[in-house]
């Protein structure tokens, strides 16, 4: 619980090397602590900062503005139900009610036994499947009070382990971007920039044609 | 009531298979060879291309995409790219299934616009909740990369380029494309004052950034196939091609529908795709373009789904997101999720739109509660005049992003249409003072008069 782990370190260095500056990796690299840690511990943010070259209240500053940082642990799994228009008129408010009385927990807390944290989420994009909710940010659609039960039961037992990894993992390793060293371009630096060299052909072709006609 | 038949040009290869998400999938189905089409032309040509094809940005502004690319500042480099994929406005879902279902194709987008622009690198930025486009799109951009599409010297030409995939943590406000950027450079995603900060000429780390959206992008790789005529061809006005809707609510049938742009009605795909209302109930109104869009309503239904006509009726497009509500909606809790969504996602940069969409919340929570009193009403116009002076259509800004203004719609068209609502939870009749503007704000037509396709003049 603490600085990123060497092996995430190291992907922390990669994807800094996405970016022109290395701050534009800050989100995506509290991310990766989150997934190490399951929440955004001090300790990881002061690493962070260290690695982009920012301070540590810059990275608490933009932590701190995004709803899906945890600055304090969560439960195994978070289930966000979604309160938007569509599912709030499709019974999101009935079934957060049932949430709580199954779980026995209100919105914004963790059963004792750490494995559920519920929340309310705004408007999930899944709106032609309300009322919809999400575990640990994958989707469950047309969501009844027994498919609640269900999937409740289903965390549970770990029956769904394979599909949803713990709170913090979003694309799981094997699904992220990688840009392999022989065929990348390389981040688009400020300085030394000039003309891309496919738009300067094309200018200096359409030039030499206009002195030539 | 037929649609026309008309090729699925953004939906058409997910539409057909299980994993068009896949590389193998995509080359079989005419993958990349916009891309390679593109790269027969010069940068210029393409622009024109896109240009004559017409295709506004499907983001919800509906500004011409190529015109948009010709706004950076000649010789003036880097220039960067930067998708937004952050889809969140309420009732909108149409680019989460581009990115999960279609990725390459959202690639391929990137590879013709950044060729058109002069790029020097582009970024897609997903919306962090969306765990598997994340996985979908970071799959597909390895196969890209090792197949040659992406990176260094593009299919063996002198084209260049990164596609580095980004996402962020939860803020519907990052959808704006200045506060995108903000969020993109590692900021807290608060929008940027315009001017200075348009982002064609100060956008990314304050160098010339062209901002598309995601399903702007899946259409290009068809345009540049089939040529500016094919999809000119397609829809009326100034709408042209197709364009994704998602229609939920009560309606038997929630789907997204690609239809043709421009000429398809509400009515054609609330009746016709989607089924007609649930229980075959009446319709008691409809969101036509996300929560920032004034209501519409029965009058409304043979409306063609074409930018200048909905705005001229007083409403928008917007995100292509319908919300369809029977007889038994309690439109004055519709109208509080709409309002505690802006409340909620308000980036507290501005005034008027912190606290003015948090008193706006307050109140209606007041009034649904039972705790309301007549007055109320008049407050919380008067604050929404306030978000929003006259309380108009489009709505006019205090603030600077649209977020805040966004707000009063919703309340501004309950209030007009069904003023009974609020009456039945306060216990009394309210007599509005504060002025509501804004053509589709209308009450109520009389039973005789209503006019099927056109507004109450």
């Amino acid at each position: 619980m603490a600085r990123l782990n060497p092996e995430n370190t190291e992907l922390a260095r990669e994807l800094i090397g996405h970016y022109p500056r290395p701050k534009s990796a800050l989100i995506p690299l509290l991310h990766l602590a989150q997934e190490q840690d399951g929440y955004v511990t001090d300790e990881a943010m002061v690493h962070i900062a260290e690695l982009v070259g920012v301070t540590p209240a810059e990275v608490l500053g933009t932590c701190t503005f995004y709803e899906m940082f945890k600055r304090e642990p969560v439960g195994k799994y978070l289930v966000n139900i979604c309160q938007g228009i569509a599912c709030t008129i499709m019974g999101a408010e009935e079934l957060i009610g049932h949430a709580e009385d199954a779980l026995g927990i209100k919105v914004g807390s963790t059963t004792p036994d750490g494995t559920i944290t519920l929340e309310r989420a705004e408007c999930q994009a899944a709106c032609t499947e309300a009322p919809c909710l999400q575990v640990n940010y994958r989707y469950r659609y047309r969501v009844t009070d027994e498919d609640f039960d269900g999937l409740v039961a289903q965390l549970r037992s770990g029956a769904l382990d394979a599909e949803i990894p713990p709170h913090g993992t979003l694309a799981r390793r094997p699904y992220r971007q990688h840009m392999p060293a022989d065929r990348r371009n390389g981040p688009g630096f400020i300085d030394g920039a000039g003309e891309p060299v496919w738009i300067k052909r094309h200018r200096e072709a359409a030039e030499a044609q206009g002195s030539t006609s | 009531m037929t649609l026309n038949e008309v090729p699925l040009i953004v939906t058409g290869r997910l539409a057909a298979h299980d994993d068009a998400h896949t590389i193998a999938r995509y080359e079989a189905t005419d993958g990349y060879q916009g891309l390679r089409a593109a790269l027969g032309h010069s940068p210029a040509e393409v622009t024109g291309i896109v240009k004559d094809a017409s295709l506004l940005g499907r983001g919800g502004a509906g500004f011409p995409a190529g015109v948009k690319w010709g706004f950076c500042p000649p010789n003036v480099w880097p220039r960067y790219l930067v998708i937004n994929g952050d889809e969140s406005e309420p009732g909108t879902y149409k680019d989460r299934i581009l990115m999960e279902r279609d990725p390459h194709q959202v690639i391929e987008g990137i590879l013709i616009a950044a060729y058109a622009i002069g790029c020097a690198q582009a970024f897609l930025y997903c919306r962090g909740e969306m765990a598997l486009a994340h996985e979908r799109l970071g799959a597909a951009l390895n196969e890209a990369y090792a197949a040659g599409y992406v990176g260094k010297n593009i299919l063996g030409t002198d084209y260049s380029i990164d596609i580095a995939f980004h996402w962020g943590a939860g803020a519907y406000i990052v959808g704006e494309e200045t506060a995108l950027i903000e969020s993109l450079e590692g900021n807290r995603g608060m929008p940027r004052l315009k001017p200075p900060f348009f982002p064609a000429a100060k956008g990314l780390y304050l160098q010339p950034t062209v901002v598309n959206n995601v399903e702007t992008m899946a259409n290009l790789p068809w345009i540049l196939r089939n040529g500016a005529e094919a999809f000119h061809a397609l829809g009326a006005e100034t709408s042209r091609g197709t364009r994704l809707f998602a229609v939920s609510g009560h309606v038997k049938n929630p789907g997204v529908h690609e239809v043709e742009f421009g000429v398809t009605t509400f009515r054609d795909l609330i009746y016709g795709k989607c089924g007609g209302i649930r229980g075959d109930r009446a319709l008691k109104a409809f969101i036509p373009g996300g929560a920032s869009s004034p209501w519409f309503f029965e009058e409304h239904l043979d409306l063609p789904l074409e930018t200048k006509a909905v705005g001229d009726a007083g409403s928008m497009l917007g995100s292509g997101a319908i919300v369809v509500m029977d007889e038994t909606t309690d439109v004055v809790k519709a109208s509080r999720s709409l309002v505690r969504f802006f409340a909620e996602e308000s980036c507290g940069k501005c005034t008027p739109c912190r606290e003015g969409t948090t008193w706006m919340e307050r109140i209606l929570n007041r009034i649904i509660d039972g705790e309301g009193r007549p007055e109320d009403m008049n407050l919380l116009l008067d604050v929404c005049d306030n978000i929003s002076p006259t309380i108009t259509w489009p709505p006019k800004q205090t603030t600077i992003c649209p977020l805040g203004p966004s707000a009063p719609p919703s309340v501004a068209s309950v209030v007009r249409r069904f003023p009974e609502e609020f009456e039945r939870y306060l216990g009394a009749k309210f007599e509005v003072t504060v002025p509501i503007n804004g053509a589709a704000y209308l009450p109520k037509p009389a039973a005789s008069a209503t006019v099927p396709g056109g507004t109450e003049s």
